[in-house]
């Protein structure tokens, strides 16, 4: 890696077969590429590891199961026992962001790309999730569902201005719930390499430099292994926070 | 003033954010570490919620860290 490279240049997108649908840019790109892999990974994890379905699980089967378990526990605790309908979409959402996450903590010169440190895939998915939110919640409760938006127990000349703050709280449930898994991604890819360069810039400094070189290395091996827990923990965040989301529309307004 | 520093002294004013994600995150562990302190047995089962916290305060910092970072290469 050249000094001068700039730590941007890792989340630029390419294009390996150009696609055009009605004028629009739909091509295969290395952001394309990664989502089939993760989800080819994911799919033969599970088919192989569930495939035996024997009653004492080998080991394979066991970590398929923790998975499960831990994802279902943290529907259950948080959408409640009424919103296991939406087990499914939380269970995929979680496994494919992680995945994606770790995927692009593997270092492959010129190929590595994080999927979720762009704006467009994480806005893609949290759209999806209030958009899900809004749908079932008036298929459920009708017009009741805007009761969300009216807190009780508050005096009556302070509810138009709550009604308000409510409103704006739940719009910019989406914009927070996607910056936060892309700009965590983004900021600890560009930390990473950043630090990373620091190597290669004090080695090209002199005997002072040379000795020094090792410092910037071990903060980086820190780094990544803060980077692999912000990876996970990301992923299990945008579950949780849907399974938040995803109460208010299973429970309607009653908070 | 030359566009170019008001970029970069913008890009060292938008880091300031993160002091209160770090204060925040001080105050979470420490206040974590007195109740488990004061209750071990019960420090266990709130390690998630723990973590969830952590996660959710980083994320705050993060932003404004983001907005650091635009300024240096995306404007």
């Amino acid at each position: 890696m050249a000094a001068g490279d700039s730590p941007i240049k890792q989340f630029e997108i390419k294009e390996y077969f150009p696609i055009e649908v009605f004028g629009l840019n739909a091509s295969f790109t290395n952001s394309s590429l990664y989502m089939v892999i993760a989800v080819s990974l994911i799919s033969l994890f599970l088919i192989l590891a569930m495939g035996g379905r024997s009653l004492v699980p080998t080991r394979l089967q066991s970590v398929a199961e923790l998975i499960y378990e831990f994802v279902r526990d943290t529907v259950r605790e948080n959408v409640g026992p009424n919103g296991m309908q939406f087990f499914p979409l939380v269970f995929s959402l979680f496994i494919f962001v992680l995945v994606l996450n770790l995927l692009g903590m593997i270092p492959i010169p010129g190929v590595t790309f994080t999927v979720t440190s762009h704006l467009a895939v994480t806005a893609a998915m949290a759209l999806l999730v209030i958009g899900i939110v809004i749908v079932y919640g008036f298929y459920k409760h009708g017009l009741g569902f805007l009761s969300l938006f009216v807190p009780s127990g508050v005096p009556g000349w302070l509810l138009p201005l709550m009604v308000v703050i409510e409103v704006i709280s739940f719009i910019s449930r989406p914009v927070s719930l996607s910056v936060r898994l892309f700009a965590n991604m983004l900021a600890g890819h560009i930390a990473l390499k950043i630090f990373a360069s620091f190597v290669g810039l004090m080695l090209g400094a002199g005997i002072f430099g040379i000795l020094l070189a090792p410092l910037p290395l071990l903060l980086t091996v820190a780094l990544t292994a803060l980077e692999v827990l912000v990876a996970v923990l990301q992923a299990y965040v945008f579950a949780v926070l849907t399974c938040i989301y995803l109460n208010d529309a299973v429970e309607g307004g009653h908070h | 003033m030359d566009p170019e520093a008001a970029k970069y002294i913008g890009a060292g004013i938008a880091c300031l954010g993160m002091a209160g994600a770090g204060i925040g995150l001080g105050n979470l562990f420490g206040q974590f570490l007195s109740g488990a302190l004061r209750n071990p047995s019960a420090a266990d089962g709130q390690r998630a919620t723990l973590l969830l916290g952590f996660a959710l305060t980083e994320a705050l910092g993060i932003f404004s860290l983001l907005i650091a970072l635009l300024l240096l290469f995306a404007v």
